[in-house]
C-alpha cells in the first residue's frame, strides 16, 4: 500500500505542476498580446538576449563547425566520400547543432539570468511593489521576456548558421587542402530552404522555452536565497530538457517522410 | 430601534477573513475597521499573520473566506483590471524597502505616474524630486541605484515612492525594522507627516512600541489569526487584556507563546 500511496502522490505533484505551469504560460501569453506594452523593457531583453549572447553563441558555432568538419573528414575519409564534407555540415549546422547549441547556450547564460533576477525581486518583494504601483507583473516582466525570447533567438541562430558553416570552410580550406570555391559550391549545392527555416522555427520555440522557464521559475521562488538558487537550477535544466525534447517533435513534423 | 448608517463607511472594513496556507491557519476571523484619515497601527509578534493580512486587503494574496471592503465596496471577488484600479488608491512601504534595483532613485520613486498613470517622464521626474525633498532628500540622490544607499535611505526612497501618487490609504510594513534608534524616530516623524500632509488612512504593522506609540491613533492587536483588542493609542498600557499588557511591556512570561514554525 505504502508504494502505491507513494506513485499517487508522486502523480498528484507531477499534474498540480503541468497545471501551474499551463496556468502561467496561458495568463503570460494573454499579457503578451494584450496593452499596455512595455517597449523599453522588450528593447532592453531583446539587447541582453540577442547582442550580448552573440560572442558565447558565435564561438560555441564556431567551433561545432570546424570540428565537425575535422571529425566527418575523418569518418568519410575511410570511403571515399570527403568531397560530402560541405555538404554535411550545412546541413548539420542549420538543421541541428545551430539551433540546439545555440539553445542549450542560451539557456545556461539568459534562462539563469531570468530566474535569478525575477527570483530575486520575488524574496524581496519587488513582484509586490510593481503590483501596488498598479504594474502588472506579468505585463511588465514577463512579457518582455517572452517577446524577446521569441524574436531574438532566431536572428541568433541565423548568425550562428553562418559562423558555423565558416568555420567549417576554415578547416576544410586551411586544413585538409579543399579548393574554396568548390567547398562554397558544395555548400550551396545541396542546401534547401526548409533546412534553414526549420532550424530558425526551432530557435523560435527555443526561445521561448527559455525565456518561459527563466519567468516560471522565478516568479514561483521562495525561501531566501536558497530558493533563488534552486529557482535558477531548475530554470536551466528544465529549458535544457524542454528543448531537446522539442528539437525531436519539430524535427519530427518538418521531416518525417511517413 | 433601526440603527442610524453612518455617514461614511469605514475606508477599509474586514468581516471574518480567513486564510490557510495548507493545514496552517494564518487568519483565523479576522475582523477590523479603520476610519476615513486614521492612523491605525496593528501590533502583534512575528508570524502572527499581520503581513498576510495586508496583502489580503490589497489583493496580492485572495482569502479563502470572508468580506474586504474598501469604501464600501466589496474587494475579494474583483477582476484583474478593477483590481488594478483600486490600487491606484494604495501605497505602500514594504519591510526592506523593496526599491527596484535595476533602476535609478528617481526613477523608483516615479514608477507609479509613469507605468501606472502613463505621465511623460520629465514631469514624473519633476514630482518624484519634489517627493523626495519631502522625505529629506536631496535630488542628487535621485540619480544613484537603490544599492548604492544605506538601510535609512532605502526606506525613505520606498516612502517617497509609496507618497508620489498621493494614495488615499497608504500600509506601512514595519517601517522602523532594521534601523538603528534614531534612524527609526526620522522615519516614524516623516510617516507621520507624510499621512497627516496627504490626509491619508494609514495602516501600519509592527512590533516596535515606539513607533507604534508614536504613529498611531488607534491600535489593533493580532494574536493566531484575530484581532484580540482593540483601543485607542492612549489606552494601550492600561488596556486591561494580559495578552496586550505582555506585548507592550515586552514580558517573556504571560500568556503569548512563541511560535517555533515561519509562516
Amino acid at each position: 500500500m505504502g508504494f502505491l500511496a507513494a506513485t499517487g502522490r508522486a502523480f498528484l505533484i507531477f499534474l498540480e505542476a503541468t497545471g501551474k505551469l499551463a496556468m502561467f504560460t496561458g495568463a503570460a501569453l494573454s499579457h503578451c498580446v494584450r496593452p499596455p506594452f512595455y517597449p523599453r523593457q522588450i528593447l532592453r531583453q531583446m539587447v541582453d538576449i540577442g547582442y550580448y549572447s552573440l560572442p558565447v553563441v558565435g564561438l560555441t558555432a564556431l567551433f561545432t563547425g570546424m570540428v565537425l568538419a575535422l571529425q566527418s573528414y575523418s569518418g568519410f575519409s575511410r570511403f571515399q566520400a570527403e568531397g560530402a564534407i560541405a555538404t554535411v555540415v550545412a546541413l548539420s549546422v542549420t538543421r541541428e547543432l545551430g539551433p540546439v547549441l545555440g539553445g542549450l547556450m542560451v539557456a545556461g547564460r539568459i534562462g539563469a539570468a531570468m530566474a535569478a533576477e525575477i527570483g530575486t525581486m520575488r524574496v524581496t518583494e519587488q513582484i509586490d511593489a510593481l503590483s501596488t504601483l498598479s504594474t502588472n507583473p506579468f505585463k511588465y516582466l514577463v512579457a518582455p521576456r517572452l517577446i524577446a525570447g521569441l524574436a531574438m533567438l532566431p536572428l541568433l541562430v541565423l548568425v550562428a548558421d553562418i559562423i558555423g558553416v565558416f568555420g567549417g570552410f576554415l578547416v576544410g580550406v586551411y586544413r585538409l587542402d579543399f579548393n574554396p570555391a568548390s567547398y562554397i559550391g558544395r555548400t550551396w549545392e545541396f542546401l534547401e530552404p526548409v533546412d534553414v527555416i526549420s532550424g530558425l522555427v526551432k530557435a523560435a520555440v527555443f526561445g521561448f522555452m527559455v525565456s518561459l522557464m527563466g519567468c516560471y521559475h522565478g516568479y514561483h521562488s521562495r525561501g531566501g536565497a536558497q530558493g533563488v538558487g534552486a529557482a535558477t537550477t531548475n530554470a536551466v535544466v528544465s529549458a535544457s530538457i524542454l528543448i531537446l525534447v522539442w528539437n525531436y517533435l519539430i524535427t519530427g513534423i518538418f521531416f518525417s517522410t511517413k | 430601534m433601526s440603527q442610524v448608517p453612518p455617514a461614511h463607511p469605514p475606508k477599509i472594513s474586514l468581516k471574518n477573513v480567513h486564510k490557510a496556507f495548507g493545514q496552517k491557519v494564518v487568519l483565523n476571523g479576522i475582523d477590523l475597521e479603520v476610519g476615513r484619515g486614521e492612523s491605525l497601527v496593528v501590533i502583534g509578534g512575528s508570524g502572527t499573520g499581520k503581513s498576510v493580512m495586508l496583502k489580503c486587503i490589497l489583493g496580492l494574496l485572495s482569502p479563502d473566506s470572508g468580506s474586504i471592503r474598501v469604501d464600501g465596496e466589496e474587494t475579494t471577488r474583483l477582476r484583474p483590471r478593477e483590481r488594478e484600479k483600486l490600487l491606484h488608491k494604495f501605497g505602500m512601504l514594504f519591510q526592506g524597502a523593496a526599491l527596484f534595483d535595476s533602476l535609478k532613485v528617481w526613477e523608483n520613486v516615479a514608477f507609479g505616474l509613469i507605468q501606472g498613470e502613463h505621465m511623460p517622464r520629465a514631469k514624473a521626474k519633476d514630482i518624484a524630486i519634489a517627493k523626495m525633498g519631502a522625505v529629506g532628500l536631496g535630488p542628487e540622490v535621485g540619480e544613484l541605484f537603490p544599492s548604492e544607499l544605506s538601510g535609512g535611505m532605502q526606506k525613505r526612497v520606498g516612502l517617497a515612492r509609496a507618497i508620489a501618487d498621493e494614495p488615499e490609504i497608504i500600509f506601512f510594513d514595519e517601517p522602523t525594522t532594521g534601523l538603528d534608534p534614531i534612524m527609526a524616530d526620522v522615519i516614524n516623524e516623516l510617516i507621520v507627516k507624510c499621512v497627516k500632509d496627504l490626509g491619508a488612512t494609514a495602516v501600519t504593522i509592527t512590533h516596535d512600541m515606539a513607533s507604534a506609540r508614536k504613529i498611531a491613533d488607534r491600535v489593533a492587536m493580532i494574536y493566531q489569526g484575530r484581532i484580540i483588542w482593540t483601543g485607542h493609542a492612549n489606552d494601550i498600557d492600561n488596556s486591561g487584556n494580559p495578552y496586550v499588557d505582555q506585548f507592550v511591556h515586552g514580558r517573556g512570561e504571560g500568556p503569548i507563546k512563541m511560535q517555533v514554525r515561519a509562516l
